[in-house]
């Protein structure tokens, strides 16, 4: 225990500073960004006070949720397309179940359960790239179908119950007005699963596979173990995702967002993820969430037709991408 | 496939390494004996389902998955992926659909399909080629940019009404001598087209060598910007072509009519051979795959409810490319 305290001394807190900004230049943008970008929305939008920021909070969870789950699989060299679909599943178990058996105290044991789910359902998807040495991308691909298929068979249409607690657990604001509840369950699951995660052995070793396998394997991680692990993490979180999703809608609905995967991804590389793997946090992505979000709602405000919103999305997507990618090759080149 | 056939005469058909290596040399053959072997199975469950009718309907069905998977050859032989296909498609009909009165008609409609298509895919191919982005984000961006714009034209264009020109709708569900789907007319070209361009022209080997091996690529002289640039160009024309067919083929045009089919794209692509991570694979296997995939489809909608067919579907997926890496991992 003194060894960590003594190399701790040696670095100034000057230089501890300077070590953060440099290693987080990305998410420190996309933070000035955000900065910039709220208070243009209180321009356009005199009245966007404290309620609607509550509104942005809980429209903004499920897909700060799938965010981070598809952050915590990309950087370990992966990507997860049958993200929304698993949300789609896990929404529609909780709502079914949730109805079928009315009761708060049930409900605990329902969410435990759909948290199970998700932890199988990772499970699955990495086992079976692992096993079968078939691209990320063409598994996940087959199983975002496969989860589909299951949902619809859960519920035929979107329907079921939301227990109280649950819905409001990310309704509203906890106590003072400027709290909303949405981004204080986010906070808490991402602290509790992601800080004690970053830090731990396990955590090197995702870090360790996304960025050079070779090398990760050669060092003495167990890749393939590492690798589910991934997906298992990621498919967790994917569960709270879709378990929030049951909370603000109040039913399940088994037909996927396919723009959920679309805007995780999206998330997670202007979040400052290399989708090579490797590099980046989850922070990065939830900022990058809001960011988007924002934008959507700045365009409604405006009066702006949503569907420039949805042409905007994708040109900030593509335009804020070139950049880093120009600046980074004018880097390597110099 | 006769060459095929004539050359792997002679071998020990006993040893599992045959099957294996005509696999991986030949994959046409496996999949064609799949293909056979799926419409005996058709046949025998529901005996009178294959039949004249059922034959044009599979092939008009198939002839659209397989442009659209073509897209995703071509891209996917470079190590790419063009997921803006679904978009790009259902915008072109939808564009012709509603140019009818508008002024020059739907053949202008045509045109202006044609030309944003041919934008869409310089976009996808500039960012892709020249910076760099990974090719599954430009084309998701751009397919959330061309939907926007769909949307809008479609909000413009509410009052002028909208119709599927009688050609458009000739061409894709119509017959000749009752048999043949007239949508082959435009299909047959295409598929050939692509084939030569893939077996017998420089470009398509570069596209080959970038797949295989980029940096060796640059090394031998090939400058990959400005194939990639035309790769993409190419792919979304290509997909605004499969967008009329099924705009024609389904009598209606929406801004999402041909999405469902992206994922599907992808799959005929994997199972027909092409790997996604670039180098290997070809066009023929890509039609068989589609056609195996639209047979399969078929089927399964009649003797299964929808959500057992998705779960068939993604499993044949998997199954289908776990048997291509283990048979190529082994060579």
């Amino acid at each position: 225990m003194t060894m960590p305290a003594a190399i701790e001394r040696r670095t100034s807190p000057a230089d501890t500073l300077r070590r953060v900004v440099r290693d987080n230049t990305w998410a420190l943008g996309l933070l000035g960004f955000f900065a910039v970008l709220l208070v243009f929305t209180k321009f356009v939008n005199p009245n966007y006070g404290l309620s609607s920021l509550q509104g942005t909070a809980t429209s903004v969870l499920p897909l700060a949720l799938a965010a981070v789950a598809q952050a915590v699989i990309v950087l370990s060299g992966g990507i997860d397309l049958s993200i929304s679909s698993q949300m789609a599943l896990v929404s529609c178990v909780a709502a079914t179940l949730m109805q079928r058996y009315p009761g708060e105290e049930v409900a605990v044991a329902i969410v435990i359960l759909c948290l199970a789910l998700g932890l199988l359902l990772g499970a699955i998807n990495g086992v079976l790239i692992v096993l079968t040495k078939v691209p990320d991308i063409v598994v996940t691909l087959a199983t975002y179908f496969i989860w589909a298929g299951f949902a619809l068979l859960v519920q035929a249409a979107p329907g079921g119950a939301a227990a109280a607690w649950l819905k409001s657990l990310v309704v509203g604001s906890l106590g003072v007005s400027f709290l909303p509840k949405a981004g204080i369950v986010l906070v808490v699951i991402v602290a509790v699963i992601w800080i004690p995660l970053a830090r731990s052995r396990l955590g090197l070793s995702l870090y360790a596979i996304g960025s050079n396998r070779l090398a990760a394997f050669r060092s003495g991680v167990a890749v393939n173990r590492t690798k589910v692990m991934s997906y298992v993490i990621g498919s967790f979180i994917a569960a709270f995702a879709g378990l929030s999703l049951t909370a603000s809608t109040s039913v399940g609905t088994p037909v996927p967002e396919p723009t959920y995967v679309l805007i995780s991804i999206a998330a997670v590389v202007l979040g400052g993820v290399s989708l090579a793997g490797g590099v980046g946090g989850v922070f990065g992505p939830i900022v990058a969430v809001i960011v988007l979000q924002l934008i959507r709602d700045d365009m409604t405000f405006m009066r702006v037709d949503p569907n420039y919103g949805l042409v905007a999305q994708g040109l900030i997507l593509i335009g804020v991408l070139m950049v880093g990618s120009f600046i980074q090759m004018r880097r390597s080149r110099a | 496939v006769t060459a095929a056939t004539g050359a792997v005469g002679g071998r020990n058909w006993g040893q599992a390494a045959t099957w294996r290596n005509l696999l991986r040399d030949y994959p046409l053959v496996p999949l064609t004996i799949l293909l056979v072997l799926l419409v005996v199975v058709v046949e025998l469950a529901r005996p009178g389902t294959v039949n004249q009718g059922w034959a044009s309907f599979t092939v008009r069905q198939a002839a659209v998955l397989a442009i659209l998977a073509g897209c995703q050859t071509l891209t996917m032989l470079t190590g790419g992926i063009d997921l803006s296909v679904g978009y790009v498609a259902s915008m072109s009909g939808f564009v012709v659909a509603t140019w009818v009165n508008q002024p020059g008609g739907w053949v202008a409609g045509l045109g202006v399909a044609m030309g944003a298509a041919a934008l869409v895919g310089l976009v996808n191919g500039i960012g892709v080629g020249i910076f760099r982005v990974h090719p599954l984000i430009v084309t998701l961006g751009m397919g959330l940019v061309v939907l926007g714009f769909a949307n809008v034209w479609q909000l413009q264009t509410v009052q002028t009404g909208s119709g599927v020109p009688v050609e458009i709708r000739t061409v894709g569900v119509g017959l000749t001598a009752d048999i043949i789907p007239n949508n082959l007319i435009v299909f047959v070209p295409i598929a050939i087209a692509i084939i030569l361009l893939l077996r017998r022209t420089g470009y398509g080997r570069v596209l080959y060598a970038i797949g295989d091996n980029p940096v060796a690529a640059r090394l031998s002289g090939v400058r990959s910007w400005q194939v990639v640039v035309v790769l993409y160009v190419i792919s979304a024309l290509l997909a605004a072509v499969a967008g009329l067919l099924q705009t024609g083929l389904s009598n209606a045009a929406s801004v999402t009519l041909v999405t469902p089919y992206v994922l599907p794209s992808v799959a005929a692509a994997v199972i027909g051979g092409t790997s996604i991570l670039g180098g290997r694979g070809g066009y023929s296997g890509t039609i068989i795959g589609a056609l195996i995939l639209t047979v399969l489809t078929g089927f399964l909608s009649i003797v299964l409810p929808e959500p057992w067919r998705q779960v068939v579907l993604g499993s044949i997926v998997v199954l289908v490319a776990a048997a291509y890496s283990r048979v190529t991992a082994e060579s």
